[in-house]
């Protein structure tokens, strides 16, 4: 039983917070939040580049470090804690992935040691409208090659450079490598819950596409990416979840209400408890997502909701009661609980939310118990 | 991060088989009630001796004293193999997880010689005797008085939620040894023989109507100052020993399959809208469930891998209770709410399931008070792990006799 973060990775995760609490203070993620023309750190992105981070899981051929998923598990809790406003779930989690996972050679040889050098940035463009993604997402077209139809919201589709997009050719639903810069393709950037993560309209007409693993897989393809994408972004979301507690813990302990310390009314400690409860159930089960995601283990679709699941309530319950915690102050700009409320909602939602999770994790267990 | 066992860890955990496939009882009749743990004493006590002589019991604790002499990931491995076949149960867990420990620590050498082995071989059984009709969570407001006589000591008062304790030889006793100074240093520990006349032990009748627990009564109880364990007036740092060792104990989450038999009920019952497993209201608790279960149980390996690493497993391990305890209540009420009508059957010969729902719903109140309330936990995982301030107490700089008390 070894079921924790090796040395090694311990030591790469400390690095990785050092790094981000010098190069992503909350001034960088307001930066963002503050500017409407800003979509990301600029800055921030290059320098994450620059550490190597983007090729973490991509294989050495391929211009990766060529570490385990997760040594990027590790980065991913550091990344959430430090609300990072740069597109690197999208690019790393999904496309990456993606292409890893169904990308020929000669795709994998095109596109990923860009992603690892920082050249390229990725979205995953599934959905089209409200509701899970189900085969009636799948509206847009692809026709000799073209592509016609639109995907919103696409997150960091307004600054991406390279889709990995669901359509439907001659009736059959597939994933496709769609490039951003080129003819055909329109993008308009969308008011988001989390300014701190921009999204985009993508509208193609004509836009130039290759098929991205077989005909026919495209919603099971696309469910694969998300599985691998959920164990971490739930990384994502421990982070956030930890350090909104840890904001909580220290108003709790420096505000005074009736002669005392707030911490010290059992109504804000028993609170804080269930936060800490919610927090390490949710490691747990990220740790069992990340070895199901590390191992190629036959788990991952149920280590991966689980960890989905578990990630989600808790960084939802730590971001609400943070703001709870805080009374006034929290519902203000200029205090930062706001930031984590709504990186909660949007880590939450970005790849497909609870509901639809629980509803396949269910599913899960039903052909295991069956079986 | 690895599931599988090192090198080391397999080959104790192949050992560890082999021999529990050789040694463990065939079959035994085990309680349904997560709170028995004496339904045949006989077999209890045989497998007892068995582990025993074989070093499986109190694997951790010093050959000498009749332990395994054994690092505490080989008990974790061989808690989780003996899981596997149906032993009996454990009326041995409170004194060797919490009472002799404590005496092991803060007892004389003679009580030691006296104690330990005999406890460890099964052959005497112990109770704890902390949680008075006057404090429960707030154990510290002991009222029994022990009165010195001499060279002995003079016992009045009553304990009560004492589990064992009619089957107990021995109980370790917190008593108020000084009612003039602030309550938690005029306690003083004990030990006492539970069948000493003095000694009253009456059963408790539960709300599910078991009775689990005891009332003890000490009237006149005469005992020598040789039974006291610890300095007069220590009594409550002798007891943070023993409730410490409480917590050390690595807790499972014991509701792990729980949501199995939710679906295997959902799957017979059909609603208005067809049969409930398709009911998307129950899907998503389903899911709800599974993954607090998971957590626990993943929440055990990281304990598992500290303790494995030679480090001291961190804070998480004290969420178990607190969560498996709401998580059993919970499925439960739900698992009734899917019976409809019918669940307001309680005979295991009718009811789905034999019942089983209904006895956990009985059960649940227990276990959410037993051991520390959810309230305590949730206060000591704040103050504890989170760093956040004590309670404002009343109580301190008091002398114990001038607290108010109220009934």
């Amino acid at each position: 039983m070894d079921f924790d973060f090796s040395d090694d990775q311990k030591f790469l995760k400390s690095e990785a917070r050092k790094f981000l609490d010098a190069r992503c203070p909350v001034s960088v993620v307001r930066g963002v939040l503050d500017d409407p023309a800003k979509s990301f750190d600029q800055g921030l992105w290059k320098a994450v580049a620059g550490q190597g981070w983007l090729g973490t899981a991509i294989p050495e051929e391929f211009g990766g470090l060529g570490l385990g998923g997760i040594e990027q598990c590790a980065i991913a809790e550091e990344l959430g804690r430090a609300l990072a406003p740069i597109p690197f779930a999208s690019t790393v989690y999904f496309v990456a992935e993606a292409l890893m996972l169904a990308g020929s050679q000669e795709q994998k040889a095109r596109w990923l040691p860009k992603i690892a050098a920082g050249e390229v940035i990725g979205c995953f463009a599934t959905v089209e409208r409200p509701g899970t993604l189900t085969e009636a997402q799948a509206q847009a077209r692809v026709d000799g090659g073209k592509l016609t139809g639109v995907k919103i919201p696409v997150t960091d589709g307004d600054v991406a450079d390279l889709a990995v997009l669901l359509a439907k050719e001659a009736g059959q639903t597939a994933l496709y490598l769609v490039e951003l810069n080129g003819p055909g393709v329109a993008r308009e950037t969308l008011q988001t819950l989390d300014p701190t993560r921009s999204a985009a309209k993508l509208t193609f007409e004509g836009a130039a596409a290759e098929r991205l693993g077989e005909a026919g897989e495209g919603l099971s393809l696309a469910e694969a990416v998300m599985n691998r994408a959920a164990v971490l972004l739930a990384f994502e979301q421990v982070g956030g979840a930890d350090r909104a507690l840890e904001m909580a813990k220290s108003y709790a302990l420096e505000r005074y209400a009736f002669g005392r310390q707030i911490g010290s009314y059992q109504a804000i400690k028993h609170k804080l408890a269930d936060i800490y409860i919610k927090n390490e159930l949710a490691r747990s089960n990220a740790y069992y997502g990340a070895w199901a995601l590390d191992d190629g283990a036959a788990e991952l679709p149920v280590a991966a909701a689980a960890a989905r699941v578990a990630a989600s309530d808790a960084f939802w319950f730590a971001a609400k009661e943070n703001v709870q915690t805080h009374g006034g102050m929290g519902f203000t700009w200029a205090v930062d609980c706001h930031l984590f409320y709504r990186r909660a909602q949007q880590l939450g939602l970005v790849a497909g939310g609870a509901k639809a999770w629980k509803e396949r994790l269910v599913s899960q267990l039903e052909r295991r118990n069956v079986a | 991060m690895d599931f599988n066992d090192t090198p080391e860890e397999a080959a104790y955990r192949k050992q560890v088989r082999a021999w529990l496939a050789e040694n463990a009882p065939k079959a035994v009749a085990r309680p349904d009630d997560p709170m028995e743990d004496s339904n045949d004493m006989q077999a209890s006590r045989a497998w007892q001796r068995k582990k025993a002589e074989a070093g499986y019991a109190c694997i951790t604790w010093p050959k000498e004293w009749g332990g395994g002499g054994g690092a505490s990931w080989q008990s974790v491995i061989f808690g989780q193999e003996e899981a596997k076949f149906p032993t009996p149960g454990n009326p041995f867990a409170i004194g060797l997880g919490m009472c002799v420990p404590t005496l092991m620590t803060a007892g004389n050498d003679a009580d030691k010689q006296r104690f330990v082995r005999p406890a460890v071989l099964g052959e005497e059984i112990w109770c704890q005797l902390f949680s008075e009709p006057s404090g429960g969570s707030d154990a510290a407001a002991a009222r029994t008085r022990a009165v010195r006589d001499g060279d002995d000591w003079v016992i009045n008062g009553q304990k009560v939620w004492t589990s064992g304790a009619h089957y107990s030889d021995f109980g370790l006793l917190l008593a108020r040894t000084d009612p003039d100074v602030p309550k938690h240093k005029g306690l003083t520990m004990f030990w006492i023989d539970m069948k000493a006349p003095g000694v009253e032990v009456r059963p408790i009748h539960q709300m599910s109507g078991a009775s689990n627990f005891n009332e003890v009564y000490f009237t006149d109880l005469r005992i020598k100052d040789s039974q006291r364990v610890g300095a007069v007036g220590e009594g409550w740092r002798v007891a943070l020993v023993t409730l410490m060792n409480e917590r050390l104990s690595v807790g499972g989450g014991g509701s792990g399959s729980g949501h199995a038999r939710v679906l295997k009920l959902a799957r017979d019952i059909a609603t208005l809208a067809g049969p409930a497993i398709k009911d998307s209201g129950l899907r998503e608790k389903i899911a709800d469930w599974f993954v607090q279960a998971e957590g626990l149980k993943y929440t055990t390996f990281r304990t598992m891998t500290a303790l494995s690493r030679g480090q001291t497993p961190g804070p998480e391990s004290s969420i178990g209770k607190v969560v498996s305890a709401s998580l059993m209540q919970d499925m439960a009420n739900t698992a009734l709410e899917l019976e409809d009508q019918y669940g307001i059957i309680n005979d295991p010969k009718l009811a789905p399931l034999s019942a089983a729902f209904q006895a956990s719903l009985m059960a649940a109140p227990g276990m959410r008070i037993a051991g520390g309330t959810d309230e305590i936990l949730r206060n000591i995982i704040a103050e504890r792990v989170l760093g956040l301030p004590q309670d404002i107490r009343l109580d301190k700089d008091v002398a114990f006799k001038d607290i108010p008390s109220g009934r």
